[in-house]
């Protein structure tokens, strides 16, 4: 019965969650997957040109978003200042290739490594810290990093990048928006079977002993500050990649991006779906992305609404609005 | 200008910034030693209590002018309406959450600081409000520094705030009453001491104390709008921890020092306003790496 | 005859004026059973901190095989073969008892992110490694099957004791020790409880040092007892020896511990 995989484990909620109910077999499970993939790969040609724009930015959002449901959901880690890492990948993209001239796929590794090193660096003096702590010294790297970009002539001061030469694939020239849609899509693709993985392995499972219950982990020689530490660098070089993609999709990028008020985007995207489950984000960063559209007549009062919502969450609905199987 | 009067003057510069720093700063250490959280919304209070002043000011300028008694009153109405309002957050927003999980009510405590940034900013429209009670710009001169009156009033209020709360804290029975709340939360309340009004007494205090900074700073600089609580509320948690977090006279002086080093800070050559900010960032993380408990602060206490 | 695995040497610990171990001189010998008992605020729980690096003692020493424990964070502690349990149940919330117990493997295996987002064949064939043990050991404490997937903190009492105990035996430690292991049990899970030990020494090798307030356990379990007062070890013996000398009784008399004086 049991395939080259371990035995399964299936003792959490399922993140299907209350979906469990409705699709209760694997098959029925791979259908709804399938449906959805069906209809986003169509969608340019059924929803037309604005949709297209609006989806991509729904899938840029669910990638970054699931990098910070590793560190936030998966890890606990309650980073405050994740933009930080958009920085990172979005200028290393910009940098190198406007004043260096590199091909852009050239720029994707050091896009990653210099992700890594940025969580390193932030993470290290951080995580031994309890987590109020550790939430407003991220807001502070946060906001290090943006004022950073935004004083210093590498960077392009205030006015940021611009002109960013948008890439070319075996002959393919990656340009319109159709095009970007689906690379976005293949990237958050590979996003979710990432974290797929993680969540299901010895390291995904440490994430979760080491936010339950740090001492007791720790007791169980889990070094704990090593598997926060990697938390980090995963979440990060998600957010480095996902930017570095966006900031040659929209050719330039400005230090306004990464501000806290982005970061908190994130989070409510995060928790709103409910921390840690992989459905669950997708569709909070949906709703984060999509909401603004529909309620496009509020103007600022949508950022109320979500406000607001983001509290009434934490007090009734703290495991996010996606459905829940009931406790057994 | 000689260096000596330089640096007078960024002293005095330094106090005055301080004095805000430091009523900030009180209002989270407080609340951290009765309930042992990071009030995130407690910058946002500040804001909030900037617009309680303005609003406070526009409604008693017939009867008492909007020159100084104008803002004294405004501070005060402001003092008692953003008191309240800290009453009513922590009621509805975090006592329910006192038992969940720590990650928990810290986004609790973001959402009701977005709640309110957000709120502010619908009802401005974003704008920046200009905020100008008649105060006049004279002051005195001592030997080439220039002190006006302005800063004198608001170095003077925040001192007396401060020996107000001194004298709360250490002679009343609400005041020993938090002090035991701080030090051992179920050994006061089996020793029949009502923990729920002392904590609501405590954010009263917290927010009182931050909506008079709010209110004068609003006065001071003139303007008010609805993100200014966001640097603010990082700059005060930063001093609050300097002080150690927890401990009230090392709010006072974990204030007072971020506003001497930030005046001083923006002299070096090199970090000019624009690294004002990253300066001050600075500080908070090596002071929380290399001594976390602050200067007055007690260390960790044992874990098992 | 080996000498003792663990030994401690003068150690003494003291926190804000209060001193809370003062020049504990202590040892336990390879697949042995070893008991500390004492009165309420002894220090016990302080010198199992101490042994597993949760607490730094001003002075003193602590070597376990040969290793200094000292220099060494909590992790590494139990990666060097000691294994702990709480005094009140800390299994991971929201996780389900094969999870619980899982979670002792980590320190035993190695593959992190890279293999695991590959899918290599070391990492699988690691977890199913990390599975067989735990589940070894669930069968080892006599968990049942149909236990195993249903969350860890809605079990019995008595079961989540075992399901911790289970949690350290998969760290393959070769010292366990075992903080008031018998605290809320029933008598006949006591029974069980002795029988596990035993088991736990004889067909695992691993050696046991518990702190207990159950006399009656104590002292038909033990190999030896060592007797915490205040911080001071006042005695250290056989069960028989420690039970006639009369430095213990009154430690016990002059504490509120007299029921337990009286089992004595």
């Amino acid at each position: 019965m049991a395939g080259p995989v371990a035995p399964p484990v299936e003792p959490r909620p399922s993140a299907w969650g209350g979906l469990n109910r409705v699709l209760d077999t694997p098959a029925k499970r791979g259908a709804a997957i399938g449906l959805i993939l069906i209809v986003m790969a169509v969608a340019p040609m059924a929803f037309g040109p604005y949709a297209t724009v609006i989806l991509t930015n729904a899938l840029l959002y669910t990638i970054l978003a699931l990098g910070l449901n590793v560190v936030v959901g998966y890890a606990g880690l309650l980073d405050l200042g994740y933009a930080a890492f958009f920085a990172v990948g979005a200028y290393s993209v910009g940098i190198l290739t406007t004043t260096f001239g590199w091909n852009f796929w050239a720029t994707i590794p050091v896009a990653i490594v210099a992700a890594a090193v940025a969580g390193v660096i932030i993470g290290t003096p951080t995580l031994r810290l309890r987590s109020d702590y550790l939430a407003i010294v991220t807001l502070g790297f946060g906001e290090i990093v943006r004022i950073a970009a935004r004083n210093l002539k590498i960077t392009g001061s205030a006015s940021g990048i611009t002109g960013i030469e948008q890439p070319w694939l075996f002959g393919w020239h990656i340009a319109t928006p159709t095009d970007f849609y689906y690379v976005f899509l293949a990237l958050t693709i590979i996003g979710i079977l990432v974290s797929v993985r993680l969540s299901n392995s010895r390291l995904g499972r440490a994430w979760l002993y080491v936010r339950h219950d740090e001492d007791a982990a720790e007791a169980m020689g889990i070094n704990r500050v090593r598997v926060k530490l990697a938390a980090y660098v995963i979440g990060a070089i998600y957010g480095s990649i996902g930017w570095a993609f966006f900031a040659v999709n929209f050719t330039a990028i400005s230090p306004e991006s990464f501000s806290f008020k982005q970061s908190t985007l994130f989070l409510m995207a995060v928790i709103l779906g409910g921390m840690g489950k992989i459905p669950g984000v997708i569709l909070g960063a949906f709703i984060v992305v999509l909401a603004p559209e529909l309620l496009r007549d509020l103007g600022s009062f949508r950022y109320l609404i979500f406000a607001v919502g983001l509290l009434l969450i934490m007090l009734y609905r703290p495991s996010g609005i996606w459905p829940v199987r009931s406790a057994k | 200008m000689t260096l000596t009067t330089l640096l007078a003057q960024q002293l005095v510069n330094g106090l005055v910034l301080g004095s805000f720093y430091a009523l900030v700063a009180l209002g989270y250490t407080m609340v951290f030693g009765v309930v042992k959280l990071l009030n995130f919304a407690h910058g946002d209070i500040y804001m909030v209590g900037a617009f309680a002043g303005f609003l406070a000011l526009s409604l008693v300028a017939g009867v008492v002018g909007i020159g100084w008694l104008g803002v004294a009153v405004a501070i005060l109405l402001s003092m008692l309406a953003v008191g309240f309002l800290g009453v009513v957050i922590e009621r509805i927003a975090y006592a329910p959450m006192l038992k969940a999980p720590r990650l928990s009510i810290l986004i609790t405590a973001l959402a009701v600081s977005l709640v309110l940034q957000n709120g502010v900013l619908t009802l401005t429209n974003g704008q920046i409000i200009a905020f100008s009670p008649k105060l006049g710009f004279a002051g005195i001169n001592l030997g080439g520094v220039f002190i006006n009156y302005k800063q004198m009033a608001l170095a003077g209020t925040a001192a007396i705030l401060m020996l107000g709360l001194e004298m709360f804290i250490s002679r009343t029975q609400y005041g020993r009453a938090m002090r035991a709340v701080s030090v051992d939360k179920d050994m006061s309340e089996l020793m029949g001491i009502d923990v729920n009004r002392v904590i609501a007494v405590t954010f009263f205090a917290g927010s009182a104390l931050a909506a008079a900074a709010g209110t004068m700073a609003g006065a001071y600089y003139g303007s008010i709008w609805y993100f200014m609580g966001f640097l603010i509320g990082l700059k005060a948690f930063t001093a609050a921890v300097i002080g150690g977090i927890g401990s009230i006279p090392g709010a006072m002086l974990g204030g007072l020092i971020l506003g001497l080093l930030e005046s001083f800070g923006t002299q070096i050559p090199g970090i000019g306003s624009e690294w004002k900010d990253v300066f001050s960032f600075g500080v908070l993380i090596l002071v929380l790496v290399f001594k976390p408990t602050g200067l007055l602060g007690k260390s960790e206490q044992e874990r098992m | 005859m080996t000498g003792p695995s663990l030994i401690l040497s003068g150690v003494t610990l003291g926190f804000a004026g209060n001193t809370v171990l003062q020049g504990v001189d202590f040892a336990v010998a390879p697949n042995s059973i070893v008991s500390l008992i004492g009165p309420n605020g002894a220090g016990k729980t302080s010198l199992f901190n101490c042994i597993t690096g949760f607490y730094k003692p001003r002075a003193g020493n602590i070597a376990f095989e040969g290793t200094a424990l000292l220099p060494l964070k909590p992790f590494q502690v139990t990666r060097a073969g000691i294994a702990r349990t709480f005094q009140n149940v800390r299994l991971f919330r929201q996780m389900s008892v094969l999870e619980n117990v899982m979670s002792g493997q980590h320190c035993r295996t190695s593959s992190g992110a890279v293999g695991a987002i590959l899918g290599l064949p070391s990492q699988r064939r690691e977890e199913r490694e990390i599975h067989d043990v735990a589940a070894d050991c669930l069968r080892f404490v006599g968990i049942a099957e149909d236990e195993w997937p249903r969350e860890a903190t809605t079990l019995a009492y008595g079961h989540q004791r075992r399901v911790e105990i289970a949690r350290a035996l998969a760290t393959k430690p070769r010292l366990l020790l075992l903080d008031e292991p018998a605290a809320g049990l029933t008598r006949s899970e006591k029974q069980e409880l002795i029988g596990l030990i035993g088991r736990i020494r004889d067909e695992r090798g691993i050696a046991v040092l518990l702190i207990e307030h159950d006399t009656g356990l104590v002292m038909s379990i033990s190999e030896r007892v060592s007797v915490l007062d205040h911080g001071v070890m006042i005695a250290e013996g056989t069960p028989k020896q420690i039970q006639s000398d009369p430095k213990v009784i009154e430690a016990y008399l002059g504490s509120e511990d007299a029921e337990a004086a009286l089992a004595l």
